[in-house]
């Protein structure tokens, strides 16, 4: 017999009992379904995750003052005054897996251009900044060597300030008031996007750290020369957990910490953002997984199921079938083949409710969609496994009935 | 040479610790182009012969000879193909496949003959023309009657040119016009050369064979040969019965 033949005899059978042919199905298809929404998810939101931590800047290491407690009272991370430029110059100096470290302060005041203002997000930093965050110029020019370290009355903007204020000008050349402070406008960031905090990152100005800290925001601050946070870039390849201990006992070191002594200051790395997201969506690919696993072995013993009373339904047309010269093997190919065609067609739809529904979660999640190759050819060819494996049995009984038994059955 | 050469065959079955003796030893020839008729009651071993005879089942012992060919210790796959290649079943409940049409279940033993896709249709749309159901090609069974059914079934057995032309009861489940029309048939495509062996316990049914084999516990009681009853006549004969009782 050929394989046209059996597969046509299999549709045939399967068309012949429909609502019973999609209720068997409908195990491998929820099975199914899932595996391919738990893989698209995860997928789509990893890949959210990872962009949004890439658009940060990849292997970054921020340091945020604080944890100091003074007299009983315990100060929050990043409201006291323990970190400073020296710090930031020391460990890009010592530590020999940081690139850069970059003193940053940031602010919030209204930024005024002729008769407009736009309120925005300050930040004092050094030109390394951009480089931490690997963040490219526009137009114009970074700050001048003179600027960097000593300060200066130059801006540059961020895209969206710059077309709140200016539009569709030329900003570079004009003077903009912040705080009442003059400072005239050098150059304009590139797109940045979100954050992964969901801010926009392109409204913002950014002033040399100095000025920022002697005239704009951090006055209190100016004594002791003391910033907001360090943005440190570690050397790509070097181990991040490395670069953090060394950072660390740096740190801990310059600050006269004896040991037992908190930390007066707190790392976070972003990759630890990332493996805590990735370490969530595992769980639910997990119960999904579970879910897919049970259901498929629940669809693969209901097509098992119905093959079986199929094959006693049908005994008299296997009969039949004998007779007119099937052989035994025919008879099993022809059951197999069904059971084989029902998973598949299963399989198939089961793939394409998970692609549905991992399209309305992206939709709403505002994710990109992501397909994975692997999981369905993987999901066709398990589909295809179960139904072989769960049509062999019901096959095997069909393809050894007795002819005469078979033709006489009612 | 005969077509089918029987010697001494024997069947039992085991039935708990019983054994029951379906078949005692039958011995028969059947040549080339005869029709013949298994008459018996029911636990006489005439359908036991037949399926013997059809290499639907296999026998305790004895021989079986079947065209020259020793059939009787071959295997499930090798009597699949003597039964595709020499043999074509009728039966008494046509045993057609319900959801496909006429063509369809002619054409159905040339797909285990592995016949491609255009000469089945062919064959099969010959072998409806030669039992007089050209005009129903399309059909399913349920919507032909009881006779047209039983001339698809014929035409089903005849469809990969068999030897021999195996039907059990027939005419078990028609009327006695379409069960004349269907003997006619047998007659007809017997006149043509193909050898007819008819189990029946009806003597009408018999009464059309040219021989008359019967059968009482599992052994052969008789075997005569008769001058057949020509049921195109006794069509003729019914038919104005009818009109005079009408």
């Amino acid at each position: 017999m050929k394989l046209s033949d059996s597969l046509g005899s299999a549709f045939e059978a399967l068309r012949a009992h429909k609502l019973r042919s999609i209720l068997t199905m409908l195990g491998i298809v929820i099975g199914v379904a899932a595996v391919i929404a738990t893989v698209s998810i995860g997928g789509g939101a990893r890949e959210e995750v990872v962009g949004r931590i890439k658009s940060l800047g990849a292997n970054l290491i921020i340091v945020l003052p604080g944890n100091i407690t003074s007299g009983g009272v315990r100060l929050g991370t990043g409201q006291s005054a323990t970190l400073n430029d020296d710090d930031a110059k020391a460990i890009e100096k010592e530590v020999a897996q940081v690139q850069v470290a970059a003193p940053t302060m940031r602010g919030g005041a209204q930024v005024v251009f002729g008769g407009t203002n736009w309120g925005t997000s300050i930040f004092g930093v050094e030109n390394n900044f951009f480089e931490a965050r690997e963040w490219d110029i526009e137009t114009g020019r970074l700050f001048s060597g003179e600027e960097n370290l000593r300060g200066g009355q130059v801006a540059l903007l961020g895209l969206t300030v710059k077309n709140q204020l200016f539009g569709e000008d030329d900003p570079i050349g004009q003077t903009i008031r912040v705080k009442n402070v003059p400072f005239e406008v050098i150059g304009v960031m590139a797109r940045k996007g979100q954050s992964a905090q969901g801010q926009d990152q392109d409204d913002s100005v950014f002033l040399p750290l100095q000025s920022a800290r002697q005239r704009v925001i951090g006055s209190s601050r100016a004594k002791n020369r003391s910033i907001g946070s360090m943005l440190i870039k570690v050397r790509e390849g070097e181990d991040m957990t490395e670069a953090e201990a060394e950072i660390k006992s740096l740190l801990r070191q310059r600050h006269r910490l004896r040991e037992g002594d908190e930390d007066d200051f707190t790392l976070r790395n972003l990759t630890d953002i990332l493996s805590t997201v990735e370490a969530s969506a595992r769980v639910l690919s997990i119960g999904l997984s579970a879910v897919a696993a049970v259901s498929l072995l629940v669809g693969g013993i209901g097509i098992m199921n119905i093959m079986l009373v199929s094959v006693t339904e049908r005994t008299r047309e296997i009969g039949v079938r004998m007779a007119v010269g099937a052989t035994p093997k025919d008879v099993m190919g022809q059951f197999l083949i069904e059971a084989t065609t029902l998973a598949l067609i299963g399989g198939v739809a089961g793939i394409v409710l998970g692609g549905i529904l991992s399209l309305i979660v992206s939709r709403f999640a505002g994710w990109p969609l992501y397909v994975d190759i692997t999981a369905i050819v993987l999901a066709v060819v398990v589909s295809g496994l179960i139904g072989i494996l769960s049509g062999f049995y019901p096959a095997w009984r069909a393809s050894r009935l007795d002819p005469v038994e078979a033709l006489r059955s009612a | 040479m005969s077509l089918i050469e029987v010697r001494d065959l024997r069947r039992t079955y085991t039935m708990g610790d019983e054994t029951v003796t379906a078949l005692a030893g039958v011995s028969l020839d059947i040549a080339q182009g005869e029709f013949v008729a298994v008459m018996g009651p029911s636990g006489s071993g005439k359908s036991t012969f037949m399926n013997l005879v059809g290499c639907l089942d296999k026998p305790n012992g004895g021989a079986y000879r079947l065209a020259g060919e020793e059939v009787s210790s071959l295997s499930a796959d090798a009597l699949a193909g003597v039964r595709s290649r020499r043999i074509g079943f009728v039966f008494q409940q046509f045993n057609l496949l319900e959801r496909t049409d006429a063509v369809g279940n002619v054409a159905l033993p040339m797909i285990y003959a592995s016949a491609d896709r255009k000469e089945r249709r062919r064959k099969a749309e010959a072998a409806l023309a030669r039992v007089g159901l050209a005009d129903r090609m399309g059909h399913t069974p349920l919507q032909l009657s009881g006779g047209q059914q039983q001339r698809v079934a014929i035409a089903r057995a005849l469809v990969n040119d068999p030897k021999i032309l195996l039907a059990d009861e027939p005419t078990g489940a028609l009327d006695s016009r379409t069960s004349l029309d269907i003997m006619a048939l047998f007659q007809q495509l017997n006149h043509e050369g193909m050898t007819v062996l008819v189990v029946t316990h009806e003597q009408d049914v018999a009464d059309f064979a040219s021989r008359v084999v019967r059968f009482r516990d599992g052994k052969v009681i008789s075997d005569k040969t008769q001058t057949p009853r020509d049921a195109v006549a006794a069509l003729q004969q019914l038919a104005r019965e009818q009109e005079a009782a009408a």
